[in-house]
């Protein structure tokens, strides 16, 4: 039972990392209609700089707030630079370019960082919290930390302008202009914040992993995973989806087919979904009249 | 009374093929101006360059200011809604989601706020309605809500795309009611494309009759309406 509860806890807590690449993929998604292949190494070069600031002597979290500030503004910049121009581009075109992207950024890190791999500091200390080992206060961080993230989110499109003005652009957007809607900062804003989360995921990531450029090349299958089972339109369901999959990805891991097919696993799950419910266990149908 | 929205010379393209040429016209301060003509005349195309969603040229006017070259948005920020062929509702929002967007384009929240009352006055049916998923939404009461979505953008002039398409006759009515209700106590000028003549005729103060993307007639709305021959050959009846 203990050995249960154990790998239910190490399970939440990958899944909350899970959740956060999920989230990024959602953002993308739902400001773009893309699928942004890149979100994983984008994070992990988010990651890198935290740590140079962090090796510089900066305090973590006024490293961890820059390293989301200059995340956002980079994400801003790929839209407007690189993405923007490609508007009008077919969709292979633009699959082309986020591979593309990724490939640039592991490169880079490569180049400057080393491929060596790096330990890379929690602000949360492995307190042991019941005695047993089975919740410590740094898995709780991370776990917090992604639901504070998804409050941040629901509040931001749900109850500010901006965040309406977002979604309206992305379901419609020549409506979405003659409302005043400024539809391409509205893209360059969802890059942004996609870049963010991504960052937050990356420096949630590496103190479980160690920090190197191919950290987070796994981590995106979840991260996929994650965002079919809640659906790839809904934040919330990303959320979820990033804890069914990390909960389940434990469990069978340990109990059914060992930890080696634990990626393997998590395909299965990306074609299961898109197979039999492509909306996701929690994407909601919109209703349309036709 | 000088002309709010004044074109000259505008033409417009989807690829190479051109759509409207040389198009001519003016819409007064406070009237309503009607723009008539059959299936794939190029009223629609006419009305999207007016707000620079084609590539065009000419030039447009918009009370005094060149907008020519400004984008979509801008034309909108400064006072011209667009109700779009089709209606344009953001589906997946509710109802109050698909006004409120307006808050997000302007300064003057209080006046804004205020705006949502009044279009509730117009439209009663909306305020029912209010927390509806906007796709689900019957026909007229889409068209009614982008009307209001326009109105929320406190317009001084309105571009109306075949309110009544698609509609019943009753509702039909009523909105043409509420239009020119709008018009005389909001003072928002409109151009309006119709397939329905006779009832834009009603509402306009001016006409243009549009062929295979040019103007072929244009005059007082009692002009057209009472030359038989003229309504015969262009309006069919
Ligand atoms: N998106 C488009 N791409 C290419 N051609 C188009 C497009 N939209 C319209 N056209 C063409 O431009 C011409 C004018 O179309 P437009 O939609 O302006 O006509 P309309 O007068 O509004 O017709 P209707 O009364 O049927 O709405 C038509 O020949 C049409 O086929
Ligand atoms: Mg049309």
């Amino acid at each position: 039972m203990e050995f249960f509860i154990q790998q239910v806890v190490a399970g939440l807590t990958s899944g909350a990392i899970y959740a956060c690449v999920a989230l990024g993929l959602v953002m993308i998604f739902v400001s773009t209609d893309h699928i942004n292949f890149a979100q994983g190494e984008m994070a992990m070069f988010a990651t890198y700089i935290a740590w140079a600031l962090i090796d510089a002597g900066v305090p973590y979290w006024i490293a961890f707030g820059s390293t989301i500030l200059i995340a956002f503004v980079g994400g801003l910049l790929i839209q407007r630079f690189i993405l923007k121009p490609l508007e009008n581009a077919p969709v292979l075109a633009l699959v082309v370019c986020f591979i593309a992207l990724l490939s640039i950024f592991n490169a880079m890190a490569g180049m400057i960082w080393s491929y060596t791999i790096k330990p890379f500091p929690s602000p949360f200390p492995a307190l042991d919290l019941t005695g047993h080992g089975l919740v410590n206060v740094r898995q709780l961080g991370v776990v917090g930390v992604t639901l504070i993230m998804l409050g941040i989110l629901t509040v931001f499109f749900r109850y500010t302008t901006l965040g309406l003005a977002m979604r309206a652009a992305a379901q419609n957007a020549s409506s979405a202009r003659l409302m005043g809607v400024r539809v391409s900062w509205m893209l360059a804003l969802g890059w942004g914040l996609a870049a963010a989360i991504g960052a937050t995921a990356g420096m949630l990531v590496a103190p479980l992993v160690f920090l190197d450029p191919n950290m987070m090349t796994g981590i995106l299958v979840y991260g996929f995973a994650a965002a079919l089972v809640g659906g790839i339109a809904n934040p919330a369901g990303a959320v979820l989806g990033g804890f069914i999959v990390g909960v389940l990805e434990n469990l069978v891991g340990s109990y059914v087919i060992g930890n080696e097919l634990k990626l393997t696993f998590a395909l299965a799950m990306v074609v299961g979904v898109l197979l039999f419910k492509p909306a996701g266990l929690f994407g909601r149908v919109i209703v349309k009249r036709v | 009374m000088g002309a709010i929205l004044e074109a000259k010379g505008v033409s417009a393209w989807y690829g190479l093929i051109q759509a409207v040429t040389e198009v001519d016209l003016q819409v007064e301060q406070g009237g309503v101006t009607a723009l008539l003509g059959a299936n794939g005349a190029g009223k629609t195309t006419t009305l999207r360059a007016l707000c620079n969603m084609v590539r065009r040229s000419g030039t447009t006017t918009f009370d005094g200011v060149d907008i020519s070259r400004r984008s979509t948005e801008d034309i909108v920020r400064m006072g011209v809604a667009h109700v779009p062929e089709g209606r344009g509702t953001f589906v997946a929002l509710t109802v109050e989601e698909n006004l409120k967007l307006a808050f997000h384009t302007r300064r003057d929240r209080a006046a804004a706020m205020r705006d949502m009352d009044l279009v509730f006055d117009y439209f009663p049916r909306l305020k029912e309605r209010i927390r509806q998923q906007a796709g689900t939404l019957s026909g007229g009461e889409q068209q009614m809500l982008a009307i209001a979505r326009a109105l929320m953008l406190a317009p001084r002039l309105m571009l109306l795309d075949e309110p009544s398409f698609g509609l019943a006759p009753l509702i039909v009515q009523e909105i043409f009611r509420i239009l020119r209700q709008i018009n005389r106590d909001a003072k928002v000028s409109m151009l309006i494309v119709e397939q329905n003549a006779a009832l834009a005729l009603e509402l306009a103060d001016q006409v243009y009759l549009l062929e295979t993307g040019s103007v072929v007639t244009s005059g007082p709305s009692d002009m057209v309406r009472n030359d038989e021959a003229l309504r015969k050959a262009y309006l069919g009846y």
